[in-house]
């Protein structure tokens, strides 16, 4: 039995050790809003975090996640109040919204690390997420206004 | 808009009429549907029919049923306001769902239940406006006999009846409408009136897209569900001759393997065992008679039809004569690839069988269509299919196949195992299980008079059909598929040549091709809005002045021309060492303008720095909505010119994941402005206008950089450093 920490909560599966985490998290505890896009850590629609780590999750393994601390997207805030959720919604930001659960947390990932990201900041962290629908202008902006949210004390 | 929530679709149709609760509005069929309807015998009693768009509840809730599909485009949010719009509904209260298949929900112009062709708002636009303001007459009528009132004393407010100081709640008289006869006629409000009508509100579809709620096909899951995961053959056309699936069964998890007609299935418990299982397949292909099918051979015969004067498209006066008079002949040849649409939610499908009885989840563009062909499959009628359609995670056509390819694959696989299946592609599979927008080559050659105007066009076109061999195929014209030439034999450019001859060749091949988003546009506004860059070159005017006097008698391009000239600072001084090109061009009944910045970078690349737009397309419903699907579309164009290429050799796709089919990525994102025109003009679509014009823009700033003429796309790989 493999053993995760995934939003706080405690899971337990029977699956061998070199089972993509994705597939647990999406297929065996039924957790669908991190995505699959490519499988081969080039869209980013998979991101997670992994001991707080921006993660592909398509290419990591349960050998690697096992015992760790993950968040998925529907952790990043009980009742969607984070401040990039709350800039998303701002600015209108998904479209077909299929790849925004990975744009998400490689943002949260910058914007924890970065408070104050810049135009080359955003494009060094977002670089690896691919949107098909161009939303890239406005979740340049949305990241802008979290971070402005975050400083004036709202939640992140 | 946090209780905005989707509510199970049997539920809601049970609760219908059905309990007595609540007004139930259906929407009016066009009289050209009826009649099709009446000499096809469909929709009598053959299908799985509602017959309804609208209902307000007893519990004051409202239920929009869309006959459109969302796949980013907007649309979900867009029709809600048109019943906002006349209802005066709370917004609170309203939730929203996709529509089964059915024929109250085909669509008012192309008479099949389909989301495509940039339509669903100018289509809807009266029918949606029309279920709202029904429904509010009758809302109304039925209060004012609970407060002993007229109508005429009452008004609407945030889903209630108001009658001097006495209210009631729309929920109160709900039941009491719903036994009213609806009127003849209802009147809709007048652009004065209109509080969301070209003002728009926030996406409803966004709170659940942020918080991983959101449901896609990819995410449909329930107790005994199997994942497959199909072995396609490698060379198109390809047939499986055998296959030893002894190993693909020894990996745990995986539950089957079932022969098909399109490869091999493997299915398992989740995906990862399937495609492990898939991968342990050991099959013997018989490659068939493809082999030698690649995309140079492809190129060899296209230009050789391109010798040859094809069908006419557009035919007028004597091309060849007034090319012999003409003061100079401008000649080109443009080569534009295969494209594949590349959504980010790989083709999935899920089927369960019982018997007589059919679900499928799956997000498709044409639901009724799939029906009729998962109904054909297992010998049921459409009534007994039902179809589920959760949020399309990005459509761009390959969602609207007229064959139902994923879905008769998915039904195929239920049907061969017994078991229910979800169907999941893999990039790859995506990749490379065919349908692309069609490769094109153009040959042009135009003659000029003294000043450099057109004045004879020869232009010749060379490509697959989209329609042949498909049920659209009536739509072809004395050979003429118009999707192949769109844009080119209705361009406002040819209007005042006197000696035009436009000709299509349509080679057959075994490549399935599909519309892809704007669809012949994407290829036949590149062209004329490249050459005609050329023509300004060759007559050493000015891009913008040299368009405006062709476009003297189409007073919407001009206007947008000059609008998206204006806000980019067209002829102002730049920065140094940035460049701009510009193109407009009209499709799906809108038309749009872009100046695209560009600079070369030391390594020889091209970087786009600003993307400034312009669009005419009537009313703009949701302007935000607008504005959000150019900078769509703009990234998509992009991607197009710089990297989209679908390559074949050996009768296989060469490329295979996002590595080697590159998409635009934030570092590449261009500063986006858009500017949507306030207009009176005829209403036109959004979701792919923007699309045509941002690679001729870019293309034409890269002209403008180096001299150096792209005609054939990607650039992406070339080196444009200065010698």
């Amino acid at each position: 039995m493999e053993k995760f920490t995934i939003n706080n909560r405690s899971y337990e599966a029977d699956v061998p050790q070199d089972m993509p985490l994705l597939w647990v998290l999406r297929d065996v505890f039924g957790l669908t809003g991190t995505k699959y896009g490519c499988g081969v850590a080039q869209c980013g629609a998979c991101t997670i975090h992994l001991d707080g780590e921006a993660v592909r999750s398509c290419v990591t393994t349960v050998a690697r996640a096992s015992g760790k601390s993950i968040t998925t997207v529907e952790g990043l805030s009980a009742d969607t109040t984070h401040a990039l959720q709350r800039a998303w919604l701002t600015e209108d930001v998904p479209q077909c919204g299929y790849c925004q659960s990975g744009q998400l947390m490689s943002a949260a990932e910058l914007l924890r690390e970065n408070p104050s990201p810049t135009d080359k900041d955003i494009d060094d962290a977002m670089s690896g997420n691919i949107c098909r629908c161009g939303t890239y202008p406005r979740i340049r902006k949305a990241i802008h206004l979290a971070a402005k949210l975050q400083k004036e004390g709202g939640k992140s | 808009m946090k209780n905005v929530n989707v509510m199970n679709r049997r539920k809601f149709l049970a609760s219908g009429a059905a309990l007595g609760g609540g007004l139930l509005i259906s929407f009016a069929l066009p009289a050209s549907v009826k009649k099709r309807m009446a000499a096809t015998g469909e929709g009598t009693g053959t299908y799985f029919a509602p017959n309804a768009f609208l209902r307000v509840g007893v519990d004051d809730s409202i239920n929009i049923i869309l006959s459109h599909v969302e796949m980013g485009q907007g649309i979900w949010t867009t029709l809600s306001m048109l019943i906002a719009e006349e209802l005066d509904a709370d917004w609170k209260n309203i939730s929203i769902e996709h529509s089964p298949a059915g024929p109250s929900y085909i669509h008012t112009a192309y008479g099949i239940q389909i989301t495509g062709g940039s339509s669903s708002t100018w289509s809807e636009f009266d029918r949606y406006r029309t279920a709202g303001a029904t429904a509010r007459v009758l809302l109304v009528q039925a209060a004012a006999e609970r407060m002993n009132v007229r109508p005429e004393d009452c008004h609407t407010e945030n889903g209630m009846v108001i009658s001097g100081n006495q209210k009631v709640a729309y929920g109160d008289v709900a039941t009491a409408a719903a036994a009213l006869p609806p009127p003849a006629k209802v009147a809709l409000r007048s652009p004065a009136q209109w509080k969301y009508i070209g003002k728009g509100i926030k996406r409803l579809d966004a709170p659940a897209k942020v918080n991983g709620t959101a449901k896609y096909g990819m995410d449909v899951q329930f107790p005994g569900l199997l994942t497959a995961v199909v072995a396609h053959a490698p060379v198109i056309g390809g047939k499986v001759l055998s296959f030893d699936a002894t190993a693909a069964k020894a990996v745990a998890g995986v539950r089957d393997v079932v022969e098909i007609p399109t490869g091999v299935a493997v299915l398992a418990d989740h995906f990862w065992a399937a495609k492990k299982g898939r991968d342990a397949l050991d099959i013997k292909w018989d490659n068939g008679p493809h082999t030698g099918l690649s995309s140079a051979a492809q190129l060899a015969s296209y230009k050789e039809l391109a010798g040859t004067k094809g069908l006419p498209a557009l035919s007028k006066g004597d091309a060849e004569k007034g090319l012999a008079g003409a003061a100079a002949v401008i000649e080109a040849e443009y080569f534009l690839p295969y494209l594949a649409h590349a959504p980010m939610e790989p083709i999935n499908c899920t089927v369960k069988i019982s018997d007589g009885h059919c679900d499928i989840w799956t997000g498709t563009q044409m639901p009724g269509i799939d029906q009729a062909a998962a109904a054909k499959i297992l010998g049921l009628t459409p009534a007994q299919v039902n179809m589920e359609t959760p949020y399309l995670g990005g459509g761009f056509g390959r969602r609207a196949t007229p064959s139902s390819d994923f879905v008769v694959e998915a039904v195929h696989i239920a049907k061969a195992s017994g078991k229910p299946i979800k169907m999941v592609w893999t990039r790859e599979d995506d990749m490379r299980a065919a349908y692309y927008r069609p490769a094109f080559l153009h040959r042009m050659r135009i003659g000029v008079n003294k000043a450099g105007y057109p004045v004879a066009w020869q232009q010749t076109i060379v490509g697959q059909s989209i329609m042949a061999g498909t049920m659209m195929e009536a739509g072809i014209k004395n050979g003429i598929d118009d999707s192949s030439v769109e844009g080119v034999n209705d361009s406002p450019y040819l209007a005042s040549v006197a000696d035009a001859y436009v000709g299509l060749h349509s080679p057959k091949l075994p490549v399935t091709v599909l519309w892809f988003r704007s669809v012949g546009h994407t290829h036949t506004g590149f062209v004329m809005e490249t050459i005609i860059d050329d023509l300004a070159h060759h007559a050493k005017k000015d891009p913008v002045a040299f368009r405006r006097t062709l476009l003297q008698n189409s007073p919407r391009h001009r206007a947008v021309l000059d609008l998206v000239a204006e806000k980019a600072n067209w002829g102002k001084p730049l920065p140094k060492g940035h460049f701009q090109g510009i193109a407009v061009h009209e499709s799906f009944r809108s038309i749009v303008g872009q100046v695209a910045e560009v600079s070369i970078d030391p390594s020889g690349q091209v970087v786009v720095h600003k993307v400034t737009c312009a669009i005419d397309c009537g009313l703009a419903v949701n302007p935000d909505g607008v504005v959000a699907q150019m900078e769509s579309a703009i990234i998509f164009g992009l991607t197009m010119a710089k990297y989209g290429e679908i390559t074949i050799e050996d009768g296989r796709v060469q490329q295979s994941n996002f590595y080697d089919y590159r998409i635009a990525r934030m570092n590449e994102a261009p500063a986006i402005d858009v500017h949507v025109m306030p207009s009176a003009g005829e209403m036109g679509g959004a979701g792919e206008p923007g699309v045509p014009p941002t690679a001729p823009a870019i293309v034409n700033a890269i002209f403008a950089a180096t001299g150096k003429r792209i005609r054939t796309l990607p650039f992406g790989n070339q080196n444009f450093k200065q010698a």
